[in-house]
C-alpha cells in the first residue's frame, strides 16, 4: 500500500491511500462521537473545507486532531458543538455526526441543548470582563440557576476541577482580566465544565500560553480525562504525545490517518503522517 | 564627510511651507472659535451673574434661570435714567408707586423674565426624543448586525439610513409637522374631545381616547428629532457591536445561551458604553435644532411651565403634558435675535439665552468624552 517511496503530493491520494487501512477500528458502543462521511462547507457547498470525513472518537478519552494550518481541524471541531451555525452559508454537505447516537444536524436537535452537553474552550481564552465567579457562573446563570448556594457550590466544585480554586478563592469577586493568560483559559476550562457537558472541546488551548501555563493545562486535561470525552486541536507534536490517547492526521480537509498516538507517533503506516510528525513539512 | 546631508534644499522648503500652511490653518479655526466664545460670554456672563457687568449687581441672577419669558418694559425715570423690567414688575411697581414719572414707555415682547420655559421645555423636547430613539434604534442596530443575514437587502438598508442622516432637518420638520401633528389617526387622552378635528372618540377611564392627531406638541417635536437622530444613533450602536470581540459572542453560545441571552449578557453590556457615549453627542445634536420643532412643537410664549399647565390626572395629565406644545432654547433664541430689536433693553435676554445655551450644550458634550474616556479605562479586554 504504503510501501512506495515516492511521495504522494496529492492528499486523495494519500487519503485513498490509508482508507483500507484502519488496524485499530473502535468498537461503535464505545464511541461517544461517530462521524461518518463528513463533507462540509462554508459557501454553500461549492467547495468543501472537509471531505468525506469518517471516525470514531472514544468515550472518556482523549483525541488529537494534528495537521498543518488551514487542514480543517477547527472546522472540524467546531461542526461537532455546531458553533459553524453561525457563518450563514455553512453547509454540512454530505454525511452524518452522531453524538451518543444521535444525529447532531437532525431537524429536531435543538444546536442550544447540544451545546450544554459539548462544551468548547478556545484558543484565545476569552473570559467575559466580569468577576471570576460571574465567569464560572455564567452557564448556570443562563439556564435559569438562581439560587446562591447551588451556584457557589457549582462554582467552587468547578474551580478545583480546573485546578484554579486555591489561587483565586480569596479574590472570586475580583474580575478575571486580572489574572495570568494561563489562569484565564484554565477559568475558561472552569467556565465549561460548570455546566456539567459529557464532551469538552478544545481548539489550541495552549497556542497563547507560556510553557509553564501550557503544562498546567495538560496536567488539567489528564485530570479531567476521567470525567470527560476531550477532543483537543493542538499544533503541537509534543503536547499530541503527552495529553492523547487517540490522534487523528488531517492534511488540506481528509483524514489521512487515525490511530493510537504512539502508533501514530512511533509508526504511522502513511508516509505523509510520518514526514509530518518527524517535523518534515507542516 | 557627512553621509546623511541633505540632498535637495528646495525640497526642505517646499515641507516647511506645507507645514506652516497647516498650521496657520488650524491656528485661524482655533481662533475663530475662542473668539466667538469670549465675545459671547463677555456679553452673557453679566446677565447671569450681573457682579461682572459695568454697573455691578448681585452674583447670581436666578430669575434668568426660574422665570418664565414674558414682554419687557422699558422707560426713562424722573432722573432721565433708562429702566427696563419685566411687565408683571412693571404693574407691581406702578401699582406700588402711583407717582412715579415714567416716559418714552416701550414694550418688547419676549424679552423679559427668564428661560426657565424654554430650558425646561427643550429637557422634556431631548428626553422624550432619546428615550424614543435608543429604544428604536439599539432595537434596530441589534437586529440589522446581529440577527439579519448579511446580504444585499441589509446593505440596502444600511445605506437608505446612512442617506437619512444627510437629509436637512427642515425636511425632517416638515416630515413631522405631516406626519406627528396632522395625522387624524393619533390618539389623545381628553376629557374634552376636540370635536371639530376628531376623527372619532372611545369613552375610557371617564374620559375620552379621541383620535385627533397630536397638533403642536411636545411628544410631535420629541418623535420628529428622534426620527432625525435615529440614524447616527444606530450607526454608533452598530459600531459599538461590532467593537465587541467575536469570543464574548462565541463563548457564550458554546456554553448553551440561546441567541438573545447572548445578545443580552455578552454583548449588550460592553457596548453600553459606546451607545452611551454615541447618545450624548446625539442629545447635543437636538438639543440645538430648530428646523424641527419649529411646525412641531415649539411656540414662543407660554404663560406656565408644561407641568403646571398640565390639566387632569393620572394617564390625562400625561397625555395632557405631551400633546400641549412646549418653549425650547434654540425656538427662543430664534424668536429673541430675529425678531426683536436689538436695543439695551432686549439685549440682555438675546445674550444671556445664548450664554446659557452655549453652556448646556457644551456640557452634554463634556458629559459623553467624559463617559467615553471613564469606559475606555474601566472596560478593556
Ligand atoms: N468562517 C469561515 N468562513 C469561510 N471560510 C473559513 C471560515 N473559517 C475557516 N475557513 C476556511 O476553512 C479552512 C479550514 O480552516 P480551519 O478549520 O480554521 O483550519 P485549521 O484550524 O486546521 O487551521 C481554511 O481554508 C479557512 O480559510
Ligand atoms: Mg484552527
Amino acid at each position: 500500500m504504503v510501501t512506495t517511496s515516492s511521495q504522494p503530493t496529492d492528499a486523495a491520494e494519500i487519503a485513498s491511500a490509508s482508507a483500507a487501512n484502519n488496524p485499530n477500528p473502535i468498537a461503535k458502543e464505545d464511541s461517544m462521537i461517530e462521524v461518518d462521511d463528513v463533507s462540509f462547507s462554508y459557501d454553500m457547498g461549492k467547495t468543501n473545507v472537509l471531505k468525506n470525513i469518517s471516525f470514531n472518537i472514544p468515550a472518556g478519552k482523549v483525541t488529537a486532531l494534528i495537521g498543518p494550518s488551514g487542514c480543517g481541524k477547527s472546522t472540524l471541531l467546531r461542526c461537532l458543538n455546531r458553533m459553524n451555525d453561525l457563518v450563514d452559508t455553512s453547509k454540512v454537505t454530505t454525511g452524518q455526526i452522531r453524538i451518543m447516537g444521535q444525529d447532531i444536524n437532525a431537524s429536531d436537535v435543538d444546536p442550544i441543548e447540544l451545546r450544554k452537553q459539548v462544551g468548547m474552550v478556545f484558543q484565545k481564552y476569552n473570559p467575559f470582563p466580569k468577576s471570576i465567579y460571574d465567569n464560572v457562573a455564567y452557564g448556570l446563570r443562563i439556564q435559569g440557576i438562581k439560587n446562591k448556594s447551588k451556584l457557589n457550590e457549582a462554582v467552587e466544585k468547578s474551580l478545583q476541577r480546573a485546578a484554579l480554586w486555591s489561587e483565586v478563592k480569596d479574590r472570586l469577586n475580583s474580575s478575571a482580566l486580572g489574572l495570568s493568560g494561563g489562569q484565564q483559559q484554565r477559568l475558561c476550562i472552569a467556565r465549561t465544565i460548570a455546566v456539567n457537558p459529557r464532551i469538552v472541546l478544545m481548539d489550541e488551548p495552549c497556542s497563547a500560553l507560556d510553557p509553564i501555563a501550557t503544562a498546567r493545562i495538560e496536567e488539567l486535561i489528564a485530570e479531567l480525562q476521567e470525567e470527560f470525552t476531550i477532543v483537543i486541536v493542538t499544533h503541537n507534536m509534543q503536547q499530541a504525545t503527552r495529553v492523547s490517547d487517540r490522534t487523528a492526521f488531517f492534511y488540506l480537509g481528509e483524514l489521512i490517518e487515525y490511530n493510537d498516538t504512539a502508533t501514530i507517533f512511533a509508526n504511522p503506516s502513511v508516509r505523509h503522517t510520518e514526514d509530518y510528525v518527524s517535523g518534515r513539512f507542516g | 564627510m557627512n553621509p546623511f546631508k541633505s540632498s535637495s534644499n528646495a525640497q526642505k522648503t517646499k515641507d516647511r511651507i506645507v507645514a506652516c500652511v497647516l498650521a496657520a490653518l488650524t491656528y485661524v479655526i482655533l481662533a475663530c472659535t475662542l473668539f466667538i466664545f469670549f465675545d459671547i460670554a463677555k456679553k452673557g456672563l453679566p446677565v447671569l451673574m450681573p457682579v461682572f457687568s459695568e454697573k455691578g449687581g448681585e452674583i447670581f441672577n436666578s430669575d434668568f434661570l426660574t422665570r418664565m419669558p414674558e414682554t419687557l418694559v422699558d422707560y426713562t425715570d424722573e432722573n432721565g435714567d433708562k429702566q427696563s423690567m419685566a411687565s408683571t414688575d412693571f404693574i407691581e411697581f406702578t401699582k406700588a408707586n402711583p407717582d412715579a414719572v415714567i416716559e418714552n414707555k416701550k414694550t418688547n415682547a419676549y424679552s423679559g423674565g427668564g428661560i426657565a420655559g424654554p430650558l425646561v421645555g427643550t429637557a422634556l423636547l431631548v428626553i422624550v426624543c432619546m428615550v424614543v430613539a435608543l429604544i428604536v434604534g439599539v432595537a434596530a442596530a441589534v437586529y440589522l448586525n446581529e440577527y439579519a443575514k448579511q446580504g444585499r437587502f441589509v446593505g440596502m438598508i444600511r445605506l437608505a439610513i446612512m442617506n437619512l442622516a444627510g437629509v436637512p432637518s427642515i425636511v425632517f420638520g416638515l416630515f413631522g409637522f405631516a406626519f406627528f401633528c396632522l395625522f387624524p389617526l393619533l390618539p389623545v387622552f381628553t376629557d374634552a374631545p376636540n370635536i371639530e378635528k376628531s376623527l372619532w372618540a372611545i369613552p375610557l377611564f371617564g374620559g375620552f381616547l379621541s383620535f385627533e392627531g397630536w397638533g403642536n406638541s411636545l411628544i410631535a417635536g420629541g418623535l420628529t428629532l428622534a426620527v432625525m437622530v435615529l440614524p447616527v444613533i444606530i450607526a454608533a450602536c452598530e459600531e459599538s457591536l461590532k467593537a465587541i470581540p467575536k469570543g464574548f459572542r462565541e463563548a457564550s453560545l458554546a456554553l448553551g445561551a440561546t441567541k438573545w441571552q447572548c445578545i443580552r449578557t455578552a454583548v449588550l453590556p460592553y457596548a453600553t458604553p459606546g451607545i452611551l457615549t454615541a447618545s450624548v453627542l446625539g442629545v447635543t445634536r437636538v438639543a440645538g435644532e430648530t428646523a424641527p420643532i419649529m411646525f412641531t412643537a415649539a411656540v414662543a410664549l407660554k404663560g406656565k411651565l408644561p407641568w403646571e399647565e398640565a390639566s387632569g390626572n393620572g394617564i390625562f395629565w400625561l397625555s395632557d403634558l405631551l400633546t400641549d406644545s412646549v418653549q425650547a432654547m434654540p425656538y427662543h433664541i430664534y424668536t429673541v435675535a430675529a425678531r426683536i430689536p436689538r436695543t439695551d433693553a432686549t439685549s440682555a435676554m438675546q445674550d444671556g439665552s445664548v450664554f446659557v445655551f452655549l453652556l448646556m450644550v457644551m456640557s452634554f458634550a463634556s458629559v459623553s468624552i467624559y463617559l467615553r474616556i471613564h469606559f475606555r479605562k474601566k472596560l478593556k479586554w
